[in-house]
């Protein structure tokens, strides 16, 4: 612990080192008034441990934007209010920053509790949208200037879970039935319909199907069930801290499953990755990101070296491999569509968003009429090799590989899974 | 209420007091200068930060009948507000009402929730009957959860009509004017409640039930009239909910934030009357809304917390006790 | 064994073990809501408080987290007696406890809530116990370390405490405060001090419920919210003052919610048990195990 925030720091001495200089010598100064970029992000409450990691990386690249000349030759400038994670305080501070602030460009905070309720008051002003990790927000408004950044694109139900599936059916022998677990939440409640609809197209037989509820302590009772269900795989969708009380769970009772795995959102979190260690060997693992060489775009190594020393200083997750590429990548949609358009306009913006195609950090990518990405991009990844609980293994290459797309795939499927036994 | 009850209890009202018609006037003439003030103003955020003072107005002037008045204290008051959000998603899923006539329903339904919290007031007083009503929160929010007609745990989307009612400038001034309406009348309510002998009536139970009871006054029955009134302008306070955000959810409809500010606004403002829960409503809204827009970290929510307790520590009959007291 | 059996005996079991835990975190309830009147709503919050500073502490020492959670115990001994303190001065004296003290406690609870997100972040912490990944096994039965030793720890607190307030003269002026304070009085005890005294236990065990809620699950600041309902819950149902009663009750709030789990599944297991509390508040207020008015 002491000897890591030691090494942060000495990081993000070296960081501004870096970083001034570049500055000093940037093309040309920014000048003129402020391009400002108003939102509400969850600082607090329960979605404040991605909210604030989103926040770090939007602040480094409004830091790299300046050192670069600014937007359109203006200084960039974020103006943010805490909305303590409740939907509530949502509508307030968007006609805030629209009213009172006066901001030039609005942008979404993190997840759908927080997006939907900034809709109508965005698109009464009829401002270009970019949000972060929203699910199927535009289904219902039908906006055409909203934009989402989330990897999971519009057909959640045909393709989020087929990764998942095409890697099961590969496996020899072909696995029969699959068992489904999930979380009673908007995000879990789609990604286990996708998975209900491809077990139906694979024709595998589901023996066990139930949900459970956000306030549960002990998950053996869960686990035991599906084990007595007999399924050769198990697809499970859950938040940071059930995924943990289903991982150990599945540890203690000797789970042995030919796969096993899913959306579970928990490893994806450092603390939790350091905690589970060797349970998550050959864990099948949904993600956004991974430290693989397929998955190396433009500007991904320097935005993770610059926000690790950031976090730890700020005691925010630690690796920063989940949320911030892509509200990284949020800011870049911003940034490019307003270099191509030349001028703050919001109709304008929209136009070209729809029609181009963007470079982010986590690669290309396109919207669709509906905002949602034209290719969905689901990752699937398996943990493999994971000794002890030290957090360098996972900065490295092979640690987490990719199985699913085979356009990013790094490495072979390794089964059954055992919960580290 | 009979007449042979009512003598014993103490003398009714000061003669000097304005009458009930009066009050009702000076209410609706409140009220309307309220919604051409802010008219005057015409920002959207304007609109909204009333909005938000005001529905806070409606929710502890409602607690506070029960709360306040009869001494009962309701921990469940999000689930109420809920309650009156839900009837507005599932009346306009079922049925394609509009809001006014939803935040009719919300009266009903909440009346309804009322009616049976107070049936449980037969059997429980002081801390069980608070725990009861945290546990119908949790019940009701489970039931919620579970019921995928109205979005369950998804959440459900409710669409602002694109033509904005009566003339206002904004579908954002039209639910600002509807809660300067809710409020005056939740205020006029009240005020009406507690000059009446059914006020005089849950004073004498806040007191000694067993006393009140053992003169004669019909305990059940004004127990009953009270929570029902409570839980229908509990839910009528939420009803708007879902056209203010677009969207509503179980895990922020039942918020934790609903239930500690209307017990904390009464206490702040006084339980003893009227003005008490419209003072710390305005009072402690206003400074949360400001936070959020100044402040902006979670140091905003402790501002609740330490106001409540340094209110209940040092001015336990609130703001208007203070005053009370100087004079 | 049939299969079924045997998942019918592994949900008691492990409901059984669930329950332990929840006995840690109710007995302190049943101290201060139970004998003192005293309605600490924030009591899961100080439980939380707890866990989280056994966390950081343990992620400096490497120390076990029950161990933990037993040096701190006397830390929360003297804040629960400061905070009696405060209370007693403010509302028991004056005499208007009943909604102001709770508001009290309410303000309390967002304090420490909000605090702990101030000072430690919004994220989970954790802390691991060297047995965490062990499982013992019976036959077909598991019994997993990692709910087995703070369930047996909790036990023996809890066994400790009732020796405690049976034998010695204090456990039983603390016993006789929740019967009567005059008669106290004419002993020549102060019940303030024996209240202090109690209220202080109360939150010690805050303490302990702390280190075995942090070896049991990763917990963040607002952990303590699904514990609020169930610990009140448990302490009404085992009929407030009687440790037992409590430990009972507790036991069977486990079973009931993970042989539903296991069965009817999860989704309805907290619905199952906060019916029953509904129903026992109708039918039996003073509890399952309670005495008569």
């Amino acid at each position: 612990m002491e000897g890591l925030s030691r090494r942060g720091l000495g990081r993000a001495a070296l960081a501004a080192a870096i970083t001034v200089p570049a500055a000093a010598r940037g093309q040309t100064a920014p000048s003129g008034p402020p391009i400002r970029i108003g939102y509400s992000m969850s600082l607090s409450g329960g979605l404040a441990g991605n909210g604030r990691p989103a926040l770090l990386a939007h602040r480094i690249w409004a830091e790299d934007i300046n050192s670069r000349g600014g937007l359109l030759g203006r200084p960039v400038e974020l103006v943010h209010y805490d909305d303590q994670s409740t939907g509530a305080q949502v509508p307030g501070i968007y006609t805030k920053l629209l009213d009172v602030d006066k901001v030039d460009l609005v942008i979404s905070g993190y997840a759908t509790a927080i997006i939907a309720p900034a809709m109508p008051v965005v698109m009464q002003r009829q401002m270009a949208f970019v949000s972060l990790f929203g699910t199927g927000v535009n289904a219902d408004f039908k906006y055409d200037r909203y934009f989402s950044i989330n990897p999971a694109g519009s057909q959640v139900k045909e393709t989020f879970a087929k990764g998942f599936f095409d890697i099961a059916m590969a496996m020899d022998p072909k696995p029969r039935s699959v068992a489904i677990l999930n979380l009673d939440s908007d995000f879990h409640q789609r990604t286990a319909e996708s998975a209900r609809f491809l077990a139906g197209q694979h024709k595998l037989r589901v023996v066990y199907d139930r949900a459970y509820p956000p306030s549960t302590v002990d998950f053996t009772p869960i686990i035991r069930a599906v084990q007595a269900s007999r399924p050769d795989i198990v697809y499970v969708g859950s938040y940071p801290p059930d995924s943990a009380g289903l991982l150990r769970a599945a540890n203690e009772l000797r789970v042995n499953f030919q796969m096993f795995g899913g959306p579970m959102i928990g490893p994806h979190i450092t603390a939790q990755k350091l905690q589970l260690g060797p349970i998550l060997n050959n864990l099948v693992v949904w993600d956004v990101y991974a430290p693989e060489p397929t998955l190396q775009f433009p500007g991904m190594q320097t935005l993770l070296e610059r926000y690790q020393p950031l976090a730890a200083r700020e005691n925010a997750d630690a690796l920063g491999h989940y949320v911030p590429p892509l509200a990284y990548a949020q800011m870049q949609v911003l940034e490019q569509a307003v270099k191509r358009v030349g001028r703050i306009d919001q109709a304008a913006l929209a136009v070209d968003m729809h029609g181009n195609s963007f470079d982010t950090v986590i690669g290309p990518l396109r919207f669709d009429a509906q905002g949602e990405w034209v290719e969905e991009r689901n990752l699937y990844t398996q943990y493999q090799g994971v000794q002890g609980n030290g957090i360098e293994q996972f900065r490295k290459a092979g640690t987490q590989v990719i199985l699913y797309p085979p356009r990013y795939k790094s490495g072979e499927l390794r089964k059954p899974y055992t919960a580290g036994l | 209420m009979s007449e042979t009850a009512m003598t014993a209890l103490p003398a009714p009202a000061p003669p000097r007091r304005m009458g009930h018609a009066s009050f009702w006037l000076a209410t609706a003439a409140a009220a309307a200068l309220i919604i051409l003030a802010l008219r005057g103003i015409g920002s959207e955020y304007a609109y909204f930060a009333a909005t938000f003072v005001l529905q806070y107005v409606v929710l502890a002037t409602a607690w506070n009948i029960l709360g306040g008045y009869a001494g009962y204290v309701n921990f469940g008051a999000a689930a109420f507000f809920a309650a009156g959000a839900y009837t507005t998603v599932a009346a306009g899923k079922a049925l394609g009402f509009g809001l006014l006539p939803c935040v009719g329903l919300a009266a009903i339904v909440g009346g309804i929730l009322g009616f049976g919290t107070g049936l449980l007031t037969l059997r429980l007083r002081g801390a069980y009957f608070a725990i009861a009503t945290l546990c119908l929160s949790v019940v009701l929010q489970t039931a919620v959860t579970n019921w995928s007609y109205v979005g369950g745990s998804r959440g459900a989307y409710v669409i602002r009509p694109r033509d904005v009612p009566f003339g206002f400038d904004s579908y954002g001034g039209y639910l600002c004017a509807l809660a300067v309406v809710l409020a005056a009348v939740a205020v006029a309510l009240a005020r009406t409640i507690e000059t009446s002998r059914l006020g005089l009536g849950l004073a004498a139970l806040r007191d000694d039930e067993m006393a009140a009871e053992a003169a004669g006054v019909p305990t059940l029955r004004l127990k009953l009239i009270a929570t029902s009134i409570s839980g229908a302008m509990m839910a009528v306070a939420g009803a708007p909910l879902p056209y203010l955000g677009s969207y509503v959810e179980p895990n922020s409809a039942f918020g934790l934030a609903y239930a500690v500010n209307a017990i904390a606004m009464p206490l702040i403002g006084g339980t003893a009357s009227w003005a008490g829960p419209l003072i710390g409503a305005v009072l402690l809204a206003s400074l949360q809304q400001a936070a959020t827009v100044t402040i902006s970290s979670a140091a905003n929510l402790m501002i609740v917390g330490v106001v409540l307790v340094v209110f209940v520590c040092v001015a336990p009959h609130g703001i208007i006790g203070l005053f009370r007291k100087r004079i | 064994m049939d299969p079924n059996l045997v998942l019918l005996l592994n949900g008691i079991v492990s409901g059984l073990l669930l329950g332990g835990l929840y006995a840690a975190a109710a007995v302190g309830l049943s101290i201060s809501f139970g004998m003192l009147d005293i309605v600490n709503i924030a009591h899961p919050a100080f439980m939380v408080l707890s866990a989280l500073l056994v966390a950081l502490l343990w992620s400096t020492t490497g120390l076990d987290p029950l161990l933990l959670s037993l040096l701190l115990a006397p830390v929360f001994w003297l804040l629960g007696a400061g905070l009696y303190s405060v209370y007693h001065h403010f509302f028991e004296r004056r005499g208007d406890e009943a909604i102001q003290g709770l508001a009290f406690f309410f303000g309390v609870m967002f304090i420490i809530e909000v605090g702990l997100v101030l000072t430690l972040g919004p994220e989970q912490h954790f802390a691991d116990a060297a047995y965490a990944a062990t499982t013992w096994r019976l036959g077909e039965i598991d019994l997993p370390l990692r709910m087995l030793v703070p369930a047996a720890t909790a036990m023996a607190a809890i066994g400790i405490l009732a020796l405690f307030l049976r034998r010695s003269f204090t456990g039983r002026a603390i016993a006789a405060v929740a019967q009567d304070r005059e008669a106290l009085r004419l002993l020549a005890i102060n019940p303030t001090h024996i209240k202090r005294l109690a209220f202080g236990i109360s939150i010690a065990f805050a303490a302990l419920a702390g280190g075995a809620l942090a070896v049991v699950q990763p917990m963040d600041a607002w952990s303590g919210h699904i514990f609020i309902g169930r610990v009140f819950a448990i302490v009404i149902m085992g009929g407030l003052s009687s440790l037992g009663g409590c430990v009972v009750a507790a036991l069977a709030f486990g079973v009931v919610e993970n042989v539903t789990a296991t069965f009817f599944g999860p989704s309805w297991s907290p619905a199952v048990a906060f019916g029953c509390l509904l129903v026992v508040l109708a039918f039996r207020p003073q509890g399952l195990f309670g005495r008569m008015a």
